[in-house]
């Protein structure tokens, strides 16, 4: 474990991860002036979540940890994903 | 439980052994048992409070219309019964007190994982249950909407919902810390031959219930946090002219509210596990499977918080999805209740307070728990939804199983803690008293209930008069059993007879070390454990 905690991630991941995160934005502000439908929402949650987890996996060291602190935060956002699922059958159905 | 080597330094252990003087060593003491009294005399200082309240309530309902008070007052007492109930003793109490006084003994471990964490969780206990009480007095004056601070109302009275909001909020931290730091320990600190299957199962419910804490707690956080903002800043989350939805709020109260049930009963069920076996003189029946249920309780408890909801103006839809998730927890319940009775069955029965309390838990739980189902079957829920059949449903539950709980975890573990014992024969009377008192009293509103007396109301029509003062009559009666139990306990610490290490024949961990546990628990090696929690043979007390 300790050797996870002493991990160094070069500038040059971070740099690229920025440079990522903003192209990300770039994309979402482009796609916003189409208007897709339905798949608008997905659109925008697909990048959204694609955004989070560059972030969580590099930024937060998720990437470089050990086994169970990434079954931790899969089972945080399972437990979120069944609450949230949950509720659509109130909102879909009402 | 095994090679306990321990030297008593003291015959009143830790109580010599403080760090600081005076009242600091307990204000600033991180020993487990020290906070873990902390919290039980605080909790019982509550309930005694919210029992008060509770008995307000009961004489204002002897006879229709006004008799003690007026309808905003009643409004105000209501409300604060729930939120002191709730809050401060039943969601705290047996976690709180008994996880942070056993729990770490339990494991062979000398403290909790994090014990300035630990004291930090006890303060943010405090600010918060100070800060309710202020909103009692500040502001518009104390609150009215009932503990579940539902919209429309609660973002638009101008009583001191706001405050309120903010200690829910911070309670919830000390929650979640408090979970936190239970998770740890049980992961960490076990002591050699500590194994999983071999932790006994009042620990293995805290563990259950210390991740719905962790879990489900930051929801409440986040809905007071919005429900503050609401009506802070008007932000229309909650309200439908700007786009808000009001049923919205529902879910993410009952999100962490029906978890919190959970929170409230796993802990209890854990206590009556650990004592049922040590006066039956049996291993618990079915060890796993209790195991198993708690853990299967606390996941499936979490997913069917929308049956509080069925006439909110939900859809059909989720009606039934939540009607049949309801059911499902049922399952686990019922096998805690048959491996409690299948570990009595032939066993060498003695019926000793803690188990007298145990049982009526096993009693008053079973009968809240079936009303439950007719409270979670969608159609029968519609006609008796906010009666007096649910105030007497959840008071079954609730008081009957988590409130009986707590009591016999005192008069099981408070011997060890305090290294005195009570007047036995005064706590069975004491106990009957309360049992006879409890059982008029809520079956009675269960049965004004099905008639359709609703809840919450100030008045009633004059055709509920008789169920009402037969339900008021209980309320006293109950009332002396608690003042009975409660001024026998205290007097057993003081001048009870001096007990030794294991006055019940217990094989866990915390009855092989003296009576009142040392400083640090175990002596200068820690002990290795060779058995299981309930292994009486092993042991060598049978």
């Amino acid at each position: 474990m300790s050797e996870e905690h002493t991990h160094i991630v070069p500038y040059k991941t971070f740099a690229i991860v920025w440079i990522g995160l903003l192209i990300l934005t770039g994309v979402t502000v482009v796609v916003a002036q189409y208007n897709l439908g339905a798949m608008n929402i997905w659109v925008a949650l697909g990048i959204a979540t694609l955004k989070s987890g560059l972030v969580v996996a590099v930024f937060m060291h998720m990437k470089y940890e050990n086994r169970l602190f990434k079954l931790s935060l899969f089972a945080a956002l399972a437990i979120l994903a069944i609450f949230i699922g949950l509720n659509f059958f109130d909102v879909l159905y009402r | 439980m095994s090679d306990v080597t321990t030297t008593a330094t003291s015959e009143r252990g830790f109580f010599d052994e403080g760090q600081y003087p005076g009242i600091f060593a307990w204000l600033l003491s991180t020993d487990h048992k020290r906070i873990g009294l902390l919290y039980f005399w605080c909790i019982v200082t509550f309930f005694c409070v919210g029992a008060i309240l509770g008995l307000l309530i009961r004489l204002e309902l002897f006879a229709p219309g006004e008799t003690i008070m007026g309808a905003q007052t009643y409004n105000a007492v209501f409300t604060l019964h729930g939120v002191i109930m709730i809050f401060l003793f039943i969601i705290p109490g047996i976690p709180a007190a008994f996880g942070n006084l056993i729990m770490p003994i339990q494991l062979g471990a000398r403290d909790v994982a994090f014990p300035k964490l630990n004291l930090f969780s006890w303060y943010l206990y405090i600010t918060g249950a100070i800060l309710a009480v202020t909103s009692l007095f500040t502001g518009g004056g104390p609150p009215d909407t009932g503990w579940t601070f539902y919209v429309p109302f609660s973002a638009q009275t101008s009583t001191n919902v706001s405050l309120a909001a903010v200690a829910v909020f911070i309670l919830g931290f000390s929650s979640i810390l408090t979970g936190l730091n239970f998770v740890t320990t049980i992961h960490r600190l076990r002591t050699e031959g500590m194994t999983w299957m071999r932790i006994p199962l009042f620990t293995w419910s805290l563990y259950a219930t210390a991740w719905i804490q962790i879990l489900a707690t930051p929801v409440i956080g986040i809905t007071v946090a919005m429900l503050f903002a609401e009506r802070i800043i008007g932000t229309g989350l909650f309200d439908p002219a700007q786009g808000g939805d009001p049923i919205m709020f529902q879910h993410l109260f009952w999100i962490y509210s029906h978890p919190a049930v959970y929170i409230m009963i796993l802990p209890g069920m854990g206590v009556v596990s650990d004592i049922v076996p040590v006066f039956s003189r049996k291993p618990c029946f079915g060890y796993k499977a209790i195991v198993v249920s708690s853990l299967a309780i606390a996941f499936a408890g979490s997913l069917v918080w929308a049956h509080h909801m069925y006439t909110s103006g939900m859809s059909d839809m989720a009606v039934l999805v939540f009607s049949f998730l309801t059911f499902i927890v049922a399952i686990p319940s019922a096998i805690k209740v048959f491996n409690w009775l299948a570990t009595l069955y032939e066993g060498s029965i003695l019926l000793d307070p803690p188990l007298l309390y145990a049982l009526s838990f096993i009693l008053l739980f079973t009968i809240g728990g079936l009303t439950g189902l007719v409270l979670g079957a969608a159609a029968a829920d519609v006609h008796v939804h906010d009666t007096y059949f649910v105030v007497g449903h959840f008071h079954f539950v609730m008081f009957g199983g988590t409130g009986m709980a707590f009591f016999a975890a005192m008069h099981y573990w408070l011997p060890k803690i305090y290294g005195r014992m009570y007047d036995k024969t005064i706590a069975t009377v004491a106990w009957a008293v309360m049992v006879i008192g409890f059982l008029i009293l809520y079956i009675s509103m269960k049965i004004v209930g099905m008639q359709g007396m609703p809840r919450r109301y100030y008045d009633y029509v004059p055709e509920f008069t008789g169920l009402n003062q037969l339900a008021t009559v209980g309320s006293w009666i109950l009332a002396v059993g608690l003042v009975l139990m409660f001024a026998n306990i205290i007097r057993g610490i003081f001048k009870g007879d001096p007990v030794e290490a294991n006055p019940w024949g217990g094989a866990s961990l915390e009855w092989q070390i003296p009576s009142p546990p040392p400083m640090e628990n175990f002596g200068e090696e820690d002990p290795v454990v060779t058995h299981g929690p309930y292994d009486f043979t092993k042991a060598g007390i049978l």
